[in-house]
C-alpha cells in the first residue's frame, strides 16, 4: 500500500461522556471486557499496514499512556516510526487545544518529519473495523484532496456531528453541520484521508486566516474548492457519545455476529495482562455474558460484560451490567443495568438498578 | 564495571516426554498447554523473573518449533534484555565435534561457554516439566549461607511413591550423605525436585570430569551428583514447602490441571504477588451462555454447552447440547452439538463432531486404567467424526 502515517485523537468529544472521562481520555475508556476504545482505531491502523502513528493527547492521559506503553502490544515499538505520543504544548502550540483544529496544529512538526505520502486521521471514540488502506486506494483512484469516511445510520442529535451528500461518483456535494433533518444520513465518522503535504497546507492556511473550526471553516467551504469524496464504512459502527451508547455498544458484543465481525479475526490488539483464567464456582450460573480473565463467579450473571478480575459473590444476582476491572460484588446483592467503573466494591445485600437508557453509574473506586 | 550476573538459570527443555504419548508427538514437553492459558515452561520462566533471575538458557532438542516460537524474545516474562534475558540453546555443530545433547549433564556441559559469558557465581539448573511456584532467591540465599557447592531442592513425598523419585538421605543439618536415583527401597521420603544450585566453578569442574568419563550416562542424578558426593563436596538439601507437581504422565497432568479448580484450590494462580506470566492470546473475553460449573475458562471461548469440573483453554467452542465433564481442553478446540466428553485430555486444534462420545464417566474409566489411568487422550490436530466414539483410556494421534 501507499506509505501512510496515522494520527489519532485520543482526547476529543469528551464532554459527551463526563462520567467515564473524569479521570481518563476518551481513548482509554475500558470496553468489551478487556479493551480500551483507542484499541480499535489503533488496531485498524496496524492492520492497514501503518507503522507510524502519532497519538494526540490533551489532559488526563496517564491511563492512556499506561495502556499504550511503548506500543509493543500493537507491534508499534519500533526503531523507525512506531507509536509517538504527541502531548499538548508542543513546539507549534503554546496552549492546551480547545478544538480539533488547534489539536491538529500540534501535529505539524510530527507530520513534517513524516516521510509518508498519506495521512489517516481518526478519532478514538468508536468501535468499528476498517482497512484504511482501502480508503487510500479509493482516495488515489479519485485523485481526491480529502476523503471522508461515513457510516449510514440514523442521525444522533446529542452532539456535534457532520452529515453529507455525495453524487454518483462519491464526490461530496453537500455538507451539513448539526443538520436538523431526521432519518438515515451519511454520517461523517471523523476518519479522514489526505496527502500529508495537503493536510499541512490546510493547517497552515487555517492559522494564517485565523480559522477556529475544522468543520465549519475548512470542510464545509472545502466542498467547493477541493475534491472531497466520501468513503462508505460497511458493517458495524458505534460511536460512543453517551452512557447509553456506551452501554449499547458493549451489549452489542453479546450478539454472536457482531462479536465475530469485530473479534473473529483476533486482530484487535490491546495491552496484555497476565491474569489467571476466569473461575466458575460450583454455585455459578452464567448466561449470555462475556467473562474476562481473572474473574471469580459464585453468583448468578446474565447479559453482562465482566472485565478482568471481577468477583461476584455467592447469592448475588447481576443482570444487564457492565462491571469494569476489579469490581468486587459482595454476597446476596442484586444489580441491574449498572455500569460500574474500575475498582469499586459493592457490599453484601446491596440492591442497585438503572435502566437501559439511563444505566446506574458507579464512579471508579467507589465503596457502596 | 565488568558486566556479570550473579546467577544464571539453565532450563532443561529437551526431553521428549514419551509418557505423555500423543501430547508430545510433535512438541516438546515444556510446550504442552496447562491450566487453560499457560504452557508448562511458563512456570520455571515466571519463577525465574519473580526470583530476580533475568538470564535463562533454555536447552531444547526434541521438537523445538512450538517451544522456540512460544519463548520468542522472552518479552512475556520480561526476559527481553540487552544483557541477559532468555536464550534458546539448541545442539550445534562444532569444528571437531557435532553432537546432540547426550544427557542432562552433557547438555549443560555443551553450553559452558554460554554460562561463562555472564561470569556467574552460581548456576541454577531447572527442569521444564514441573508445575510449581518457587522463590529461587530464597534457595540461593540458603546456598550462600551454607557456603555449599551444590544445593538440591527437595520435598517430602508419600513414602510409597518415593521410589519414583531421586531420594536424598540427609543429616539433621541438611547436608546430604547419600543420593539414590529411584531406589526400590527408599530410606527416606525426601524427593529431589530436579532443581539444583551449583557454585559455578564446581559445576564446570564436575561437568568436565563427567564428560571425560566414558562410563558416565551424562546425567545429573545418576552421575554428576553422586560424583560430587563421593569427592566430598558440600551438598545441601533445601526443603520446599508448597505445591509442586511433576507433570510427566497423563494422569499427573490431568491431576495438576484439576488442582486449579475450586474456591480453595490445591494450587492457586490468582494471587497477585507471584504472577505466572504467559504469552497471552489476543482473544476477547470468554462468552458464556451455557452452564459452567466448578471450572476455569480462558479467553476467546464460546461456551453454550455444559461444562463441569473442567479446564477450558483459549478459543474453545462448546456448542449447545455438548457436555464436557472432568476434562482438560487445551486450546482452539471445537466440541460440536450433542458431543459428550468425559475424563479426557484434548490437545490443541481438535474438532469433535456432533454426538461423538469421548471417554467414559470417571468412575467407569478408572476401572479401565491402562497407560493413561483411564483418561482418553486426543493429540494435536485430531478430528473426531460425527457420532465417533473414543473409549476411556484410548490414545488417539490420528483423526478418526
Amino acid at each position: 500500500m501507499a506509505s501512510t502515517v496515522g494520527v489519532i485523537f485520543s482526547s476529543i468529544n469528551e464532554e459527551n461522556l463526563p462520567e467515564l472521562t473524569k479521570l481518563r481520555s476518551i481513548g482509554s475508556i475500558p470496553y468489551g471486557g478487556r479493551y480500551r476504545l483507542v484499541d480499535f482505531a489503533l488496531s485498524n491502523m496496524v492492520n492497514s499496514g501503518i507503522t507510524t502513528v502519532g497519538m494526540i493527547t490533551k489532559n488526563n492521559y496517564q491511563s492512556l499512556m499506561d495502556h499504550l506503553g511503548s506500543g509493543k502490544d500493537w507491534d508499534l515499538a519500533r526503531k523507525e516510526g512506531g507509536l509517538i505520543l504527541l502531548p499538548p504544548y508542543s513546539d507549534e502550540t503554546e496552549f492546551l487545544y480547545k478544538n480539533r483544529l488547534e489539536a491538529l496544529k500540534g501535529t505539524v512538526s510530527f507530520l513534517r518529519k513524516a516521510k509518508e505520502d498519506f495521512v489517516v486521521i481518526a478519532d478514538s471514540d468508536a468501535v468499528y473495523k476498517l482497512d484504511y488502506s482501502k480508503v487510500i486506494e479509493y482516495h488515489v483512484k479519485n485523485n481526491a484532496d480529502i476523503t471522508m469516511v461515513y457510516h449510514e445510520h440514523e442521525v444522533k442529535k446529542s452532539h456535534y456531528y457532520i452529515t453529507f451528500e455525495t453524487n454518483k461518483e462519491g464526490r461530496i456535494t453537500e455538507l451539513d453541520i448539526n443538520p436538523l433533518a431526521d432519518g438515515i444520513k451519511k454520517n461523517y465518522i471523523n476518519v479522514m484521508v489526505a496527502r500529508t503535504s495537503f493536510l499541512l497546507r490546510l493547517i497552515q492556511n487555517a492559522f494564517q486566516h485565523g480559522y477556529t473550526s475544522f468543520g465549519k471553516d475548512i470542510l464545509s467551504p472545502g466542498i467547493k474548492t477541493y475534491k472531497m469524496y466520501g468513503y462508505k464504512l460497511e458493517g458495524y459502527y458505534e460511536n460512543i457519545d453517551s452512557l447509553s451508547s456506551y452501554f449499547k455498544s458493549n451489549y452489542d458484543l453479546l450478539n454472536k455476529d457482531i462479536r465475530n465481525e469485530i473479534f473473529g479475526d483476533r486482530d484487535v490488539y490491546t495491552k496484555v495482562n497476565d491474569s489467571a483464567p476466569a473461575k466458575f464456582a460450583p454455585t455459578a450460573k452464567v448466561k449470555n455474558s462475556l467473562v474476562a480473565d481473572g474473574c471469580l463467579i459464585e453468583g448468578t450473571v446474565e447479559n453482562c460484560i465482566l472485565f478482568r478480575g471481577v468477583k461476584i459473590g455467592k447469592g448475588s444476582v447481576v443482570k444487564n451490567c457492565i462491571l469494569m476491572s476489579e469490581n468486587i460484588i459482595g454476597e446476596n446483592c442484586n444489580l441491574a443495568y449498572v455500569v460500574s467503573d474500575k475498582d469499586s466494591v459493592i457490599r453484601d445485600n446491596r440492591v442497585l438498578a438503572g435502566c437501559e437508557l439511563q444505566p446506574y453509574f458507579i464512579n471508579k473506586g467507589s465503596l457502596i | 564495571m565488568l558486566r556479570k550476573k550473579e546467577c544464571v538459570a539453565m532450563l532443561l527443555a529437551g526431553g521428549q516426554g514419551s509418557r505423555l504419548y500423543a501430547l508430545t508427538s510433535n512438541i516438546a514437553k515444556p510446550a504442552v498447554s496447562f491450566g487453560a492459558k499457560y504452557r508448562i515452561i511458563d512456570f520455571p520462566l515466571s519463577n525465574c523473573i519473580n526470583s530476580g533471575i533475568d538470564t535463562v538458557g533454555v536447552l531444547t532438542q526434541y521438537q523445538p518449533l512450538v517451544l522456540n516460537e512460544y519463548v520468542g524474545n522472552g518479552q512475556p516474562w520480561d526476559l527481553d534484555r540487552t544483557f541477559g534475558g532468555v536464550h534458546i540453546l539448541s545442539p550445534y555443530e562444532a569444528k571437531n565435534d557435532t553432537s546432540w545433547y547426550k544427557g542432562t549433564a552433557n547438555a549443560i556441559y555443551q553450553n559452558i561457554r554460554f554460562m561463562k559469558m555472564y561470569d556467574p557465581e552460581y548456576v541454577l539448573i531447572l527442569s521444564g516439566d514441573h508445575i510449581y511456584k518457587m522463590d529461587y532467591d530464597k534457595m540461593l540465599a540458603a546456598h550462600k549461607e551454607a557456603n555449599a557447592d551444590c544445593t538440591i531442592a527437595c520435598m517430602e513425598v508419600p513414602i510409597k511413591e518415593a521410589s519414583r523419585f531421586g531420594i536424598l538421605n540427609t543429616r539433621p543439618d541438611g547436608t546430604i550423605y547419600e543420593f539414590e536415583e529411584k531406589p526400590a527401597h527408599p530410606k527416606s521420603n525426601l524427593a529431589s525436585m530436579g532443581i539444583y544450585i551449583f557454585t559455578a566453578s564446581k559445576l564446570y569442574k564436575y561437568l568436565e570430569l563427567d564428560e571425560a568419563n566414558p562410563d558416565s550416562e551424562k546425567d545429573f542424578g545418576k552421575n554428576v551428583l553422586p560424583a560430587m558426593l563421593n569427592a566430598g563436596e558440600k551438598m545441601y538439601s533445601y526443603r520446599f514447602e508448597g505445591y509442586w507437581k511433576d507433570v510427566g504422565t497423563i494422569s499427573s497432568l490431568w491431576e495438576a490441571n484439576m488442582d486449579l479448580l475450586g474456591l480453595v484450590p490445591n494450587f492457586e494462580l490468582r494471587d497477585q504477588d507471584r504472577v505466572m506470566h504467559s504469552r497471552s492470546p489476543l482473544a476477547p473475553p470468554a462468552f458464556v451462555a451455557g452452564e459452567v460449573i466448578n471450572s476455569i475458562v480462558a479467553t476467546g471461548g464460546e461456551v453454550e454447552g455444559k461444562v463441569i469440573n473442567s479446564v477450558i483453554g483459549t478459543d474453545c467452542v462448546i456448542e449447545k447440547g455438548a457436555e464436557v465433564t472432568d476434562c482438560v481442553l487445551m486450546g482452539n478446540i471445537t466440541v460440536k452439538a450433542g458431543a459428550k466428553l468425559n475424563y479426557a485430555i484434548i490437545d490443541e486444534d481438535v474438532t469433535i463432531g456432533e454426538n461423538a462420545v469421548v471417554g467414559a464417566p470417571r468412575e467407569e474409566a478408572l476401572k479401565v486404567q491402562g497407560k493413561t489411568g483411564g483418561i482418553a487422550v486426543l493429540g494435536r490436530g485430531v478430528s473426531v467424526n460425527r457420532n465417533g466414539k473414543i473409549a476411556a483410556g484410548e490414545i488417539v494421534d490420528k483423526s478418526v
